[in-house]
């Protein structure tokens, strides 16, 4: 078994110190150590992106990422989005519209989401789809989804 | 639809008010199993059988207690002979004696981490005796087959399920002379069909934490669809009495079934009894897909004949279960698909006969739709192949057939509330159905349409409500919100019932030691029985508060009527009571704190002796009857064979919908996992081992694959129903392979026997009909 050693993350804007086993994902870290848990663990194989999270500006998969390699990078988990506006519109937009069912693909479908509005402010319908198309939801069927980010995207833009 | 602007909604009821929970959900706050840990907590790893079928001859645990930070091991020695079951008791908490799976849990380690678990479980040695393995129904009725359960004659079962050899259970239904029938058709079709094992994959994987405290007693949480089913199956297993176990629930990351009996809640429960710590245990991916359950395959011979008008005369069914290495839910979902065999049709003679059958595989169990989407999938398309005969169009050939409101269901229940001919109508209407789009080039298009209908019941359910000292209310159910939104849905009715705002009402999360019985979060059945009882409650609580407010205003109770808000006025005056006074008044002065109580069990009857015969039915009391219609537009790639559902139409018939954008989402998300089931869905055995127990490997839709779904609420209000309202839970799923079949059909001619309608077979229905042409 891989020992532990100490990591140095840029989380949420504050750099924090973690001890973990040398071979933990970012996944096991922010879950286990940091206590920030709206990433979830689906699949642990980079499918299903319930546990989506940026890393510089760019989604990826906690589960694929080791924390070794985050040094230097800044994270963002859904606990870091307070004081977005745009992302307060998601979350807004997924409540009214009937997108947030069990809630368990929520956190990381926002995640995709809000860069989704970071890239293309007016996503068509197609878009939206196509962006979403790694983020798994079994219990929707996508509808109110794709309605929620359409009419949230339309409120930023407004 | 959208009832929100409807002037006949009330104060709570018909609006679509958001989930109670959605805040904590889109903040990520919302607790889930795998987001719970407790004070000096273990973590679970479970070591799976590597035989499908074999003896265990001993175990040697001693390396696994040495390796570090391991603090337990259980094996099956460590479990008491309980069984556990929802129809026959044939399940141990862990393997104990046989394994009868590959993958079956056969012992687990408690360690301080879990990765200290997962290596400690590889050292635990046991020893095997590999006995023949039986892999599918046929091979299990063999005569000289393998036996899984030799004792199955003196398992508890709860009904005449007919056991013996591999043979689970067998049930026989029929009604009218069947074999008299033929003779008078003018058409009759006949086919096999069979369906795939399609596994559920709720986003959150299965999950428990159990704790023993002092005196023994036991606290376990678990990702369940009941807490009392939860309660009920560990106690069973491990001989506990159910005082000493209490049984919660966090958030729930869906279930469509497959939380709804035991996965791994009993053997955490003998892992936390056995450390004294509290433990953790949380499936991975692979886990859930290979050791909880999974939706049956079924291997079905159908029958139907019509008149030359194509009214339909008679219809026979016979079907063969796989049933896994454990009964589970299986003879239930068994005797509900003959029960709905015929589909919401008049057929005065019809037939259904099944067998169940033990194999050395994964059990099958409880999957959203119970057994009607594989005979759906059999049944509409045999219409339509009649309809095709007759020159008759598949909406008048279904109008001409139409089960009306008083009918009889075969068999007998009643069917009170019917809005079938309103959701035909209606998908008519929407999709246009009669005009057809060309395909793109290179492509085949057409439409498929398919009905459903579907019970919301069973069993038995309570609630209790109580006014606080302030005035506002708790609802107490036990109901387990799985995602669905029952948490809202239940205090949109207490909300109705008393004239409050929803805001008013807190739901309390379900608890054995708090809540009142629910049998659980399944059947469609929580809107429908659950609502009906937090209907009853509330009503008490307004009749105790009547009471008080006539003392208070000393006017006789007729003379008073509850107001918006919450107030009891005097009819025709302005002199009123808000609830805070009247609560006020219980809890301090007079008559005590006010509580309303109401339960009830499920209790008409499902089969009547005077109409039809019935042989091992599961289920003798069953439901109230919901209504589906479908209609899907396919494209069909000519060169890669590859159907996609490019658009489609659902409607509904829910009663009356109590928060219409819930119901709508029920259709939707029950539509797609229908077009993953038709589609591409399916587990794939390679001999006994589970080939693709990944997300990888098992293709699940996807945003990119899901068409738009227009959804349309229809309501025929239910008389027994929570303000008319009935389920809506599975029914958008039952027609939707069987819709996309017809939609094949049309569009490449025949019928499609085999579920999924991959690529790979409908490429080569193009390619032979080309070689015939």
């Amino acid at each position: 078994m891989p020992g532990k050693q100490v990591f140095t993350l840029d989380l949420n804007g504050r750099e924090t110190e973690v001890f973990a086993p040398a071979d933990a994902t970012l996944l096991d870290v922010l879950r286990d150590n940091c206590a920030l848990r709206a990433a979830k663990r689906g699949c642990n194989q980079g499918v299903c992106g319930a546990c989506t999270v940026m890393i510089d500006d760019v989604p990826v998969r906690a589960c694929l990422t080791m924390a070794g390699a985050c040094g230097g990078r800044a994270i963002r988990t859904l606990e870091g989005y307070g004081d977005d506006p745009v992302m307060g519109r998601l979350q807004e937009a997924m409540n009214a519209s009937g997108g947030v069912q069990c809630g368990f693909c929520t956190s990381g479908l926002l995640i995709t989401a809000r860069n989704l509005l970071a890239e293309t402010p007016r996503p068509a319908q197609a878009e939206i789809r196509s962006a979403l198309s790694g983020n798994l939801c079994r219990c929707t069927g996508y509808v109110r989804i794709v309605e929620a980010i359409a009419s949230a995207a339309e409120e930023v833009a407004r | 639809m959208n009832a929100e602007f409807d002037p006949s909604v009330g104060t709570a009821v018909g609006r679509s008010t958001p989930k109670l929970e959605n805040r904590e959900k889109v903040t990520g706050r919302a607790e889930y199993i795998d987001d719970l840990y407790r004070p000096n907590m273990l973590h679970a790893a479970i070591l799976g059988s590597p035989f499908a079928h074999a003896r265990i001859l001993s175990y040697d645990v001693s390396e696994a207690l040495a390796a570090p930070g391991v603090v337990g091991v259980i094996t099956g020695d460590d479990v008491p002979a309980g069984r556990m079951g929802a129809f026959i008791k044939d399940e141990h908490a862990l393997a104990k004696g046989k394994v009868l799976y590959l993958g079956e849990p056969v012992a687990a380690v408690a360690a301080e981490t879990l990765e200290q678990a997962r290596a400690a479980v590889n050292l635990i040695r046991v020893e095997y005796q590999e006995l023949p393995a039986v892999l599918s129904p046929e091979a299990g009725l063999a005569p000289d087959a393998p036996i899984l359960h030799e004792a199955l004659a003196d398992y508890i079962k709860v009904f005449d399920a007919g056991s013996t050899g591999n043979l689970c259970s067998r049930t026989e239904l029929t009604e009218g002379d069947v074999d008299a029938a033929w003779a008078r058709c003018a058409v009759i079709v006949e086919g096999e069909f069979t369906t795939q094992a399609q596994a559920h994959v709720a986003m959150e994987p299965c999950g428990a934490l159990a704790e023993m405290d002092a005196q023994g007693r036991v606290t376990l949480w678990s990702a369940n669809q009941s807490v009392f089913r939860v309660q009920a199956n560990v106690c069973e297993s491990l001989q506990l009495p159910m005082s000493r176990l209490r049984s919660l629930t966090p958030r729930v990351g869906g279930g469509f079934g497959n939380k709804m009996e035991a996965h791994i809640q009993p053997l955490t429960v003998a892992l936390a009894m056995k450390t004294g710590r509290p433990v953790k245990c949380v499936l991975t991916r692979e886990e859930d897909f290979e050791i909880v359950r999974a939706r049956h395959p079924f291997r079905i011979r159908m029958k139907t004949g019509a008149d030359a008008e194509g009214r339909l005369i008679a219809r026979e069914c016979e079907v063969l279960l796989d049933c896994g290495a454990f009964a589970d839910d299986s003879p239930g979902v068994m005797g509900y698909a003959l029960l709905m065999s015929g589909g919401p049709y008049r057929i005065p003679n019809q037939r259904a006969t099944g067998k169940l059958v033990y194999t050395n595989k994964l059990r099958f169990g409880a999957y959203r739709g119970f057994g009607n989407p594989q005979v759906s999938f059999a049944s509409e398309q045999q219409i339509d192949e009649i309809a095709h005969k007759l020159s008759l169009d598949p909406v008048e050939m279904r109008r001409r057939n139409l089960l009306q409101a008083g009918d009889g269901w075969f068999v007998g229940p009643k069917v009170a509330s019917n809005g079938l001919s309103a959701c035909l109508d209606a998908v008519e209407k929407a999709s246009a159905w009669g005009r057809g789009h060309e395909g793109k080039p290179g492509t085949r298009r057409a439409k498929g349409i398919a009905l459903s209908a579907h019970i919301s019941g069973l069993l038995g359910t309570g609630a209790i409500v109580r006014m606080l000292e302030d005035g506002t209310i708790s609802l107490n159910t036990g109901a387990t919100d799985i995602g669905q939104g029952s948490d809202t849905a239940l205090a949109q009715i207490c909300a109705e019932t008393l004239k409050v705002p929803v805001e008013m009402v807190s739901v309390a999360s379900p608890d054995t030691d708090g809540s009142p019985y629910n049998w659980g979060t399944t059947a469609s059945r929580v809107t429908y029985t659950t609502g009906r009882a937090v209907a009853g409650a509330a009503g008490e609580v307004l009749r105790q508060a009547m009471g008080h407010a006539a003392e208070m205003l000393d006017v006789p109770i007729e003379d008073l009527e509850l107001r918006e808000g919450g107030r009891i006025a005097i009819r025709g005056s302005n002199t009123d009571l808000p609830f805070a006074a009247i609560s006020g008044r219980a809890h301090w002065a007079k008559g005590g704190p006010i509580v309303g109580s109401h339960t009830l069990v499920f209790d008409e009857p499902t089969h009547d002796p005077k109409r039809a015969i019935a042989l091992g039915l599961p289920f003798p009391r069953i439901g109230v009857f919901s209504f589906a219609a479908t209609v899907v537009d396919v494209e069909i790639d000519e060169v890669t064979g590859q159907a996609r559902v490019t658009e489609a139409w659902s409607a509904v018939d829910v009663g009356r919908a109590i928060n219409p954008r819930l119901v709508d989402v029920q259709i939707e998300g029950g539509f797609i996992q229908g077009m993953g089931f038709a589609l591409y869905e399916e587990m794939v055995w390679d001999g006994p081992k589970l080939a693709n127990p990944s997300l990888l490997d098992y293709k699940v839709p996807t945003s990119a694959d899901s068409p738009h779904v227009h959804s349309i609420i229809v309501e025929d209000p239910e008389p027994s129903g929570p303000f008319g309202a009935k389920g809506a839970g599975e029914i958008g799923l039952n027609p939707v392979p069987a819709a996309i079949a017809n939609a094949v059909g049309a569009a490449l001619g025949g019928v499609s026997h085999d579920l999924p309608l991959t690529a790979e077979r409908l490429l080569s229905r193009i390619i032979e009909a080309e070689h015939a042409a």
